[in-house]
């Protein structure tokens, strides 16, 4: 069994409306290994949930396709399977979590039937005996009660225990990707620290590889050993969490990051935004996706798109004036490029 | 919920008895006496005088209502003059004619009506939906009436595949039970076949983008469990509220159907009875017809509850 679990390969994903095309996801590549966890990273729009649904072949089709570059998952190559080969990985080999626990459960299924539905799809088990693995993973997640819960329908649980139940759902046939897609973005500050917690000890018992999508790089530092930093479809930085937490080097990551809520910024020091918005997905960019938005943007950024470079051990940017000889040097924030966040 | 049923039931008096007091003000209040209406034009003075007498319209009015509720109660609907027999018996002899045919109609709606909109839905601005929207539209605004005298003209007059009128008897063979009940059951059926699919259609819609339509699929299964299972339960609710009315007003007698076909159901015996100016017969089955709308109401509001469990049980005004 070779270490490496997952490889994407110039990944490519497109929406058609009329004769638009969106070229949601344009060439992301990045490996994982066994166990191991990767965050991605980007703007609202950047493509980082058409990129995990497409690792589960689950865009939806019409307007989506992907339409070029090659996943190996296990030692299969999960875009030449067949659709009855691809059910037997969704929930079982990859399971995926969804952002708002409030709608991704079925309101009029109980907790136990969407549990035991998962787990009889996969494996050859009596009603019964799936019904006590249900209770084990509600007991697992942390959930009280669970011999009772399990007859209870989604309405009757807050928020966060509705992320656990999906937690439960998901690693009820041990997979060995998990996917969360902003698992605790709609939940509570003290609720996210939780669930967060529990990801990283499930993680320890199921030895599950998890792909963590979020906004909150401070969930990467804590959690990740990888970085996917995703724009406008495109991969503009990618490394070691080691690596980029240390020396970021990619404009757009250093946007990120200042316009992160940290615990050194002070109430009333401003935090940063990065200026206009993300390109208009629909149209050929030629050049760098970013360099309308860049500060430190040259003519050659117009017209020459950034190949990704290896700029440090394990770590790659997509940027003209970032290579292993060449450095940008990053500005301190200006009064000019400060805009105030009104919290 | 036992608790919630019997509440209901007998939140169901009231309105019952409301529905009875305006049917016996309508027919003493207007003008006219009904004895004279009865009878009509020719009838001699004595006739009506001794007709006035043995229907109690002599009677001050708190008298008639008092004994006209009485009766009632006890499930005594009085007997009717023009077919001498007791409006029960009318009742009982027609209206399981009126059920074969309405859940014949049913039968062909769902069946047809359901999965014509989950696929619909299923593919949004194809070909099919395109057709499946024009022919559903054509569906609901469909005059029975002239559907009814073309399949009659088509069925039976041109191909003789079926009889035109009348209903079948079992004694006379099963054959001859369901030819007579085709043509009647698809003119009943066409316009909720489409109502359904409409209704099915544009809830399914609503419910296959739902985040829980993608975690179903994310575990694994099988694109006809996703669609039947997870997403069509939660599409139900408005499908029953259409369904309940349907069903009420299919067994309340399909007046148009039932003439057309001479099907000898309860909305024939209506025509009838109007016909005839037999008021205790009117009178009876029309509040006969309001208990079918209120036990249907009941039935669906109930259902509701079973496909969603997130309305609550309460025994006062069910939700609708
Ligand atoms: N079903 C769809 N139909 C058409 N376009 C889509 C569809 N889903 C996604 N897209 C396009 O793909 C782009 C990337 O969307 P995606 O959902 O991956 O962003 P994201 O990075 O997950 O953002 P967020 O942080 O808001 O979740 C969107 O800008 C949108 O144009
Ligand atoms: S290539 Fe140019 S525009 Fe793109 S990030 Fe680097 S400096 Fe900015
Ligand atoms: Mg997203």
């Amino acid at each position: 069994m070779s270490e490496e679990l997952l490889k994407v390969e110039n990944l490519e994903v497109q929406f058609k409306s009329g004769s638009a095309i969106t070229k949601a996801v344009n060439g992301v590549s990045f490996t994982l290994n066994r166990r191991e966890n990767i965050g991605i990273v980007g703007e609202s729009g950047s493509g980082k949930s058409v990129t995990a649904t497409s690792l589960l072949r689950l865009i939806p089709s019409p307007p989506g396709k992907i339409s070029g570059g090659a996943i190996h998952f296990d030692g299969k190559d999960l875009l030449k399977l067949s659709e009855k080969e691809m059910k037997s990985i969704r929930g079982n080999e990859i399971s995926m979590i969804f952002q708002d626990p409030l709608t991704s459960l079925n309101p009029v299924f109980t907790v136990g039937d969407q549990i035991i539905e998962s787990i009889k799809t996969h494996q050859k088990v009596s009603k019964k005996e799936a019904k006590k693995k249900a209770i084990e993973m509600l007991k697992l997640v942390g959930i009280p009660a669970p011999e009772k819960r399990i007859n209870m329908y989604p309405h009757e649980f807050s928020g966060g225990m509705r992320q656990r139940v999906m937690i439960a759902i998901a690693l009820s046939c041990n997979p060995k990707l998990l996917i969360a897609d902003e698992p605790t973005t709609a939940l509570d500050v003290t609720v996210q620290a939780q669930i967060l917690d529990l990801m990283k000890r499930l993680q320890d018992e199921f030895n599950t590889a998890i792909i963590m999508i979020t906004h909150d790089l401070g969930v990467v530092w804590e959690l990740c050993d990888k970085v996917l930093v995703m724009y406008a479809g495109n991969v503009v930085e990618y490394g070691t969490v080691k690596e980029i937490y240390d020396q970021p080097k990619h404009p757009y990551t250093w946007g990120l990051l200042d316009s992160q809520i940290t615990e050194s910024v002070s109430e009333d020091q401003p935090l940063t935004t990065i200026p206009g918005s993300p390109p208009d997905l629909r149209q050929e960019i030629t050049g760098c996706p970013f360099a309308a938005r860049c500060a430190y943007a040259q003519d050659v950024c117009f017209t020459n798109k950034p190949k990704m470079t290896e700029v440090g051990e394990n770590h790659y940017a997509a940027c003209h004036f970032q290579t292993k000889e060449n450095r940008l040097d990053r500005k301190e924030k200006t009064a000019h490029d400060r805009a105030i966040v009104t919290s | 919920m036992g608790k919630y049923i019997v509440g209901r039931i007998l939140n169901m008096i009231p309105t019952l008895l409301i529905v009875a007091i305006i049917v016996f003000l309508i027919t003493r209040l207007l003008p006219g006496n009904p004895a004279a209406v009865m009878l009509g034009p020719q009838a001699s003075a004595a006739d009506i005088k001794a007709l006035t007498e043995e229907l109690g319209l002599n009677q001050p009015l708190y008298i008639q209502f008092v004994d006209y509720i009485g009766n009632l109660l006890q499930g005594d609907l009085g007997n009717s003059l023009t077919y001498n027999k007791p409006v029960i018996d009318l009742i009982l002899e027609r209206f399981p004619n009126t059920v074969i045919l309405a859940v014949c109609a049913l039968i062909i709606s769902i069946v047809i009506g359901v999965p014509a909109g989950i696929i619909a839905a299923r593919k949004q601005n194809s070909i099919f939906d395109y057709l499946f929207t024009t022919f559903s539209l054509i569906g609901v605004s469909m005059p029975i009436f002239w559907l009814g005298i073309m399949l009659v003209l088509f069925f039976s007059v041109n191909l003789g595949w079926f009889p035109a009128t009348g209903m079948g008897s079992m004694e006379a063979g099963a054959g001859d039970f369901f030819s007579h009940l085709i043509l009647p059951s698809i003119a009943l059926a066409t316009i909720p076949t489409a109502q359904f699919a409409r209704i099915t259609r544009s809830s399914m819609l609503e419910v296959i983008s739902q985040d829980y339509v993608k975690t179903a699929r994310s575990k694994g299964l099988s694109e006809f469990i996703v669609i039947c299972k997870h997403a069509f339960k939660n599409a139900l609710t408005p499908l029953l509220t259409v369904l309940g009315l349907q069903v009420s007003s299919m067994l309340g007698g399909a007046v148009l159907t039932e003439t057309i076909f001479s099907w000898p159901g309860i909305g024939l015996l209506i025509i009838d009875a109007i016909g005839k100016r037999d008021f205790v017969v009117v009178q009876n089955m029309v509040i006969f017809i309001a208990l079918i709308y209120v036990v249907v109401n009941l039935v669906v509001d109930i259902l509701y509850k079973v496909v969603n469990p997130r309305i609550k049980y309460s025994s006062n005004k069910g939700g609708s």
